[in-house]
């Protein structure tokens, strides 16, 4: 998404100063995993408001349709049976892009200003400047973008930021009809998840806990877990998410040499996609991306 | 539902038991929230899978398919063995003090009166002792062994917890725990809620289940109450419409009871349907039939409706016998039926026994399917490979489609399960050559109209006479139509003192001002008040809520009278105070009942004149001993017909009452049920959230979200047949078989069920040879086609299946 009336925070491979005037208040979008009953209403109005279709595909043995996030599948719901207590326990979890406030996948980007961050905390693509070399996929420490086959550039949720930009829920939350998904600004989320908690751990979790992972600085996607002490129940979420070494390092010890290393990966990625036409990220290309960054 | 959606919210406890509230009607379901948020409520739920009910309760009990009569009999036990009741509401307010017939019985599990060659009951003994002054004699002690709550308690007594766990495979602690969380709302201040849909009506004891719930909330003082009531979630945005309209043949609009052949008059038809009180000062609301049916007729026929043909009563059908679902398709089966007019139903795919559906609709000689999709019914005669394997060589049947308006494409009304009666607006052009169903209706009946004028025919006045006041007549609008429901004046109405109430011609405030002279008109007593002189009611939109119980008394229209909970007389003691003054809806003020609805109680009736609040019954209390019911007076345990244990553990040696004694089987129908050595694992189908009925599989999206059938089994259940998740499996009944992909999971409970293990195979029912989902089988190819005893809803919840790797 390009073109709307929100401050710009951060901007890929560019050093310009973000702009400073104005107050803006951080978001956050708080799914209520306790709450949530994998209706999948989120998954219609995200295909809706972004005229997104992905293929009917097929039932392979469990609930997640479609299997798993793509090009066009911008949100989707993860079930996992669990047996916690000696109790039976459908979790069912909204995945999509977390929004980080430390977004390793626009610390990898190459390409200037195909991945921003509003000073409101979305990160959002602006697929008219990615160049699909795929480097937003190392760097994401959740596997959330994805490189489209039909134009080689990366996708995933925007929380809306058309919508949020003027002042509309995005469409999830304003979809889900069971009050598991909120938007508001990140402190209400903050302060409405611990009335959450109170009441989970009165229910008996014990460990209901806010996941909002500092190893990324905190997320603008926040989720209320049963078992906040065990996220890798929830499909897999990872228990402590952190930015590939490799991108810190290119980020940080080499940011000297990121200019000259910012011309090299996008020839290299010129190259690549020259010589292979548009893929997701490969091993080779990683290894080029390792290459690059000890220079 | 006896209260409304926002009034969940309400409650300290919601059970969801015989329905899936979050996947089946998801929107509502954010009451269930509102509760558990707002008021620290708890969700229990029962049911035969984990569902994504379950997946957000904080109990959740699994039960055998087509078990929950023994299940809920034992809370009753429990409710009695353990003194769980709310006694002054018991015995103020049911039945529980009336004294029985002595020559009651019951025996073999069966009531006095069994014939067994009509599979019905002589009902004579199922009766009140009646005293001289023509009222029902009562014990106020409780203590008479002839009194209800007596032979109640004997009755149930035969329901401990091991008997309970061991016919129904919910582990005895699971049931206890659930049992001792119903009995916590026995105190006036606590209340609990019972939400439930299909999973309850669809059984041949589906009646007696819903039955069983209303006397648990009868017991524990629930029913009037804000938070509690009996609530039955409606599948359709406007299926309570569909109902209080009454297609159905054994009902007239409003629930009137429709003649039959017995009715060989007007007089012996409405005599019979107008009962007397038959305990001092009761309301006996019913005693007004006349004035409701007089009125509906006025509204159909008017000025050619008059007292001296007996308001047109010899126009009115008199079915020569059922004409259920069920009913029908027999007929059709049998060849007594060879037309069909088939207005948004699509029964190919949702009638059980689909290989006899299409049998019979082969049988037809035309077929007008009136619909916005192209239904799996429309092409029943066409060949669908494997899904639809039939030969249109040897199908006759000649098929009109006429393509409908969908709700969006024309203004008109829903009637919500609330009974919330809502105005929606056009918001689009249909499609191509579609017609609102109402042109559709009218188009069809000028054209009879006109070939009956021309030709005559065996009974034409019935057709040639009815109103059609409508500005266009082949196009009458939404707002003409619910006018002429709502009724008006046809001349001035007086009191006794000469002065006008209602000019003539304006339209009626209420079902209050019906007259049974002839004066009023109207198309459905109930609805009458929706759009009165102060316009269209159900277009209102103010969501004020003074009460903080969400009694938003000017949101739409509710019927009766607007009134948002039934029988809310019962939320206060017999002296006019609320049980809980928290949740204040009425309150007797010294002069008159007010307060936050609309009284379901004369507004004058002090209390002290001991009318009671279940004003619809002869008595004013409400009825735990029921001798209505088809299959006796207290509910009893009966198996499904498609049983995995081939007995009632009730009654092991009485092969008669192993299923519903009082069920109506046709012929054929009983050497197709499958038995347990051949097909021995349980089945019961289902709705999913991501679909609706089989509407959705034309739709993209919802094709996306999930794409193709499937069957779920428990992991144990797959590891013994070498199924793996994801494979192809052959799932079999009597009445044919189906191909889906097998889910293998563990929200399949494996039960112990009388000392066995018992499997249940689920079955989701949405997919079909038409749509944008992948192509695939008719669920009801394996269904049963019998049910209930007394509405006839097939048993769709509980037969018996086998599977195997495709």
């Amino acid at each position: 998404m390009a073109l709307q009336s929100l401050d710009i925070a951060r901007r890929s491979a560019t050093t310009t100063e973000a702009p400073q005037v104005r107050n803006t208040t951080e978001v956050a979008k708080l799914i209520d995993v306790s709450a949530c009953i994998g209706c999948k209403a989120c998954q219609a109005a995200c295909m809706e408001w972004n005229d997104i279709r992905p293929e009917v595909g097929n039932n392979v043995g469990i609930y997640d349709n479609p299997q798993d996030l793509d090009d066009k599948t911008w949100t989707l719901m993860r079930f996992s049976e669990v047996e916690e207590n000696g109790k039976l326990e459908w979790l069912i979890r909204k995945d999509g892009c977390m929004h980080c406030a430390d977004p390793g996948c626009l610390k990898a980007c190459p390409s200037p200003g195909a991945i921003i961050q509003y000073s409101n905390g979305i990160v959002d693509f602006h697929q008219e400047n990615c160049i699909g070399c795929g480097y937003c996929v190392t760097g994401c420490p959740f596997n959330v973008p994805r490189i489209s086959k039909a134009d080689s550039k990366a996708y995933k949720c925007s929380l809306c930021s058309d919508r949020v930009a003027v002042g509309q829920a995005p469409a999830c939350a304003k979809a889900c009809p069971t009050g598991a998904i909120k938007f508001g600004a990140k402190e209400d989320m903050v302060h409405y998840a611990q009335s959450r908690i109170t009441d989970l751990k009165e229910r008996g979790y014990q460990n209901a806990g806010l996941y909002d992972p500092q190893g990324v600085g905190g997320t603008h996607v926040v989720y209320v877990l049963q078992h906040a002490d065990k996220p890798s129940l929830y499909a897999g979420l990872p228990a402590d998410p952190q930015i590939s070494p490799l991108v810190s390092l290119w980020k940080g010890v080499a940011k000297p040499l990121a200019m000259v290393a910012l011309g090299a990966t996008a020839l290299g990625s010129l190259f690549h996609y020259v010589m292979k036409g548009p893929n997701e990220v490969s091993k080779e290309l990683e290894e080029e991306m390792e290459k690059e960054d000890a220079k | 539902m006896t209260n409304h959606w926002v009034d969940i919210k309400n409650a300290d406890l919601i059970l969801i038991m015989g329905g899936n509230a979050a996947e089946a009607h998801t929107c509502g379901f954010k009451w269930v929230q509102e509760a558990k948020h707002g008021r620290r409520a708890k969700l229990v739920v029962v049911d035969p899978r984990f569902t994504r009910s379950a997946a957000v309760a904080d109990y959740y009990a699994p039960i055998r398919a087509g078990t929950d009569i023994a299940f809920l009999a034992g809370v009753i036990n429990y409710l009695l063995e353990h003194d769980k009741l709310q006694h002054e509401y018991v015995k103020a307010y049911t039945n529980a003090a009336f004294l029985i017939d002595p020559g009651y019985g019951f025996e073999d599990g069966l009531f006095t009166g069994y014939n067994a060659e009509k599979r019905s009951y002589d009902k004579a003994t199922w009766r009140y002792q009646m005293g001289e002054d023509g009222f029902a004699m009562v014990d106020e002690t409780l203590q008479d062994p002839n009194c209800v709550f007596q032979l109640m308690k004997k009755h149930f007594a035969r329901y401990d917890a091991d008997t309970v766990s061991s016919i129904t495979g919910t582990p005895k602690d699971a049931f206890l725990k659930v049992c001792e969380m119903i009995a916590e709302c026995a105190a006036p201040d606590r209340v609990m809620t019972i939400l439930y849909a299909l999973g309850w009506t669809q059984h041949s004891v589906g009646s007696q289940n819903i039955r069983t719930m209303a006397m648990i909330q009868l017991l524990l003082g629930n029913m009037g109450m804000a938070g509690g009531g009996i609530n039955a979630l409606r599948g359709h945005a406007n299926v309570q419409g569909v109902t209080d309209m009454c297609p159905f043949t054994a009902n007239l609009p409003g629930y009137l009871s429709a003649p039959t052949e017995r009715d060989v008059d007007v007089q012996t038809y409405v005599s019979s349907r107008t009962p007397k009180a038959i305990r001092p000062n009761q309301m006996n609301f019913p005693q007004n039939f006349p004035k409701w049916w007089v009125s509906l007729m006025k509204a159909w026929y008017g000025d050619a409706a008059t007292a001296d043909n007996g308001w047109a009563y010899d126009w009115l059908p008199k079915p020569d016998g059922a004409y259920d679902v069920l009913a029908m398709f027999e007929r059709m089966h049998q060849g007594r039926m060879n037309g069909f007019f088939c207005q948004g139903f699509n029964p190919l795919a949702s009638v059980a026994h689909k290989g006899k559906v299409s049998a019979a609709l082969s049988k037809l000689k035309y077929l007008v399917v009136i619909d916005p999709l192209a239904t799996d019914t429309s092409e029943f005669w066409k060949n669908h490979g494997e899904f639809n394997d039939v030969d249109p060589r040897q199908i006759q049947t000649e098929v009109f489609r006429l393509p409908a308006e969908l709700f969006a494409e024309h203004d008109g009304t829903f009637t919500n399960s609330g009974r919330v009666i809502q105005w929606h607006w056009k918001a689009a052009d249909g499609p191509g050559e579609t017609r609102g169903d109402l042109e559709i209706i009218a188009q069809l009946y000028t054209r009879l109209k006109a070939m009956y004028a021309k030709d005559g025919g065996a009974l034409p006045d019935p057709v040639l006479n009815l109103t059609w006041p409508y500005r266009q007549p082949t196009k009458p609008s939404s707002d003409e139509v619910l006018r002429e429901i709502n009724g008006r004046a046809l001349r001035d109405l007086t009191d006794a003192n000469g002065n006008v109430l209602v000019k003539a011609g304006d339209q009626l405030a209420g079902f209050a001002q019906l007259r049974d002279d002839g004066s009023t008109a109207c198309g459905n007593w109930i609805y009458s008040g929706c759009y009165s002189q102060a316009g269209n009611l159900t277009q209102r939109r103010d969501n004020a809520d003074p009460s903080g119980l969400g009694q938003t008394l000017n949101w739409g229209f509710a019927w009766p009278a607007n009134r948002r909970i039934i029988y809310n007389r019962a939320s206060c003691d017999p002296s006019g105070k609320p049980w809980d003054a928290k949740r204040t809806l009425l309150r007797w003020t010294g002069t008159a009942w007010a307060g936050n609805d609309i009284p379901d109680m004369r507004p004058n009736a002090a209390p002290e004149e001991n009318v009671g609040p279940f004003i619809m019954t002869q008595e004013g209390v409400a009825r735990l001993f029921a001798p209505g019911m088809a299959e006796g007076p207290f509910p009893e345990h009966y198996e499904p017909f498609e049983t995995p244990l081939g007995k009632n553990p009730m009654h092991p040696d009485k092969p008669q009452v192993t299923s519903n004694p009082a069920a109506r089987v046709y012929k054929g129908d009983m050497e197709l049920f499958g038995k347990a050595d051949e097909f021995p694992y349980v089945a019961t189908t289902y709705r999913l959230v991501e679909h609706f009925h089989f509407w959705s599989k034309y739709s993209k999206i919802n094709a996306i979200l999930q794409p193709e059938h499937f069957v779920e089994i428990s992991e144990e259940l797959a590891a013994e047949k070498g199924i793996r998740k994801g494979d192809m499996v052959k799932v079999r009944s009597n009445r044919g078989y189906l191909k889906a992909v097998a889910v293998v999971t563990k929200r399949i409970p494996v039960l112990t069920v009388d000392g066995r293990k018992v499997h249940t195979v689920g079955i989701p029912l949405h997919y079909g040879f038409k749509g944008e989902t992948k192509p695939g089988f008719i669920t009801n190819t394996l269904t049963p086609f019998v049910g209930d005893a007394n509405s006839q809803t097939p048993e769709y919840k509980a037969f018996l299946v086998n599977i195997e790797k495709a």
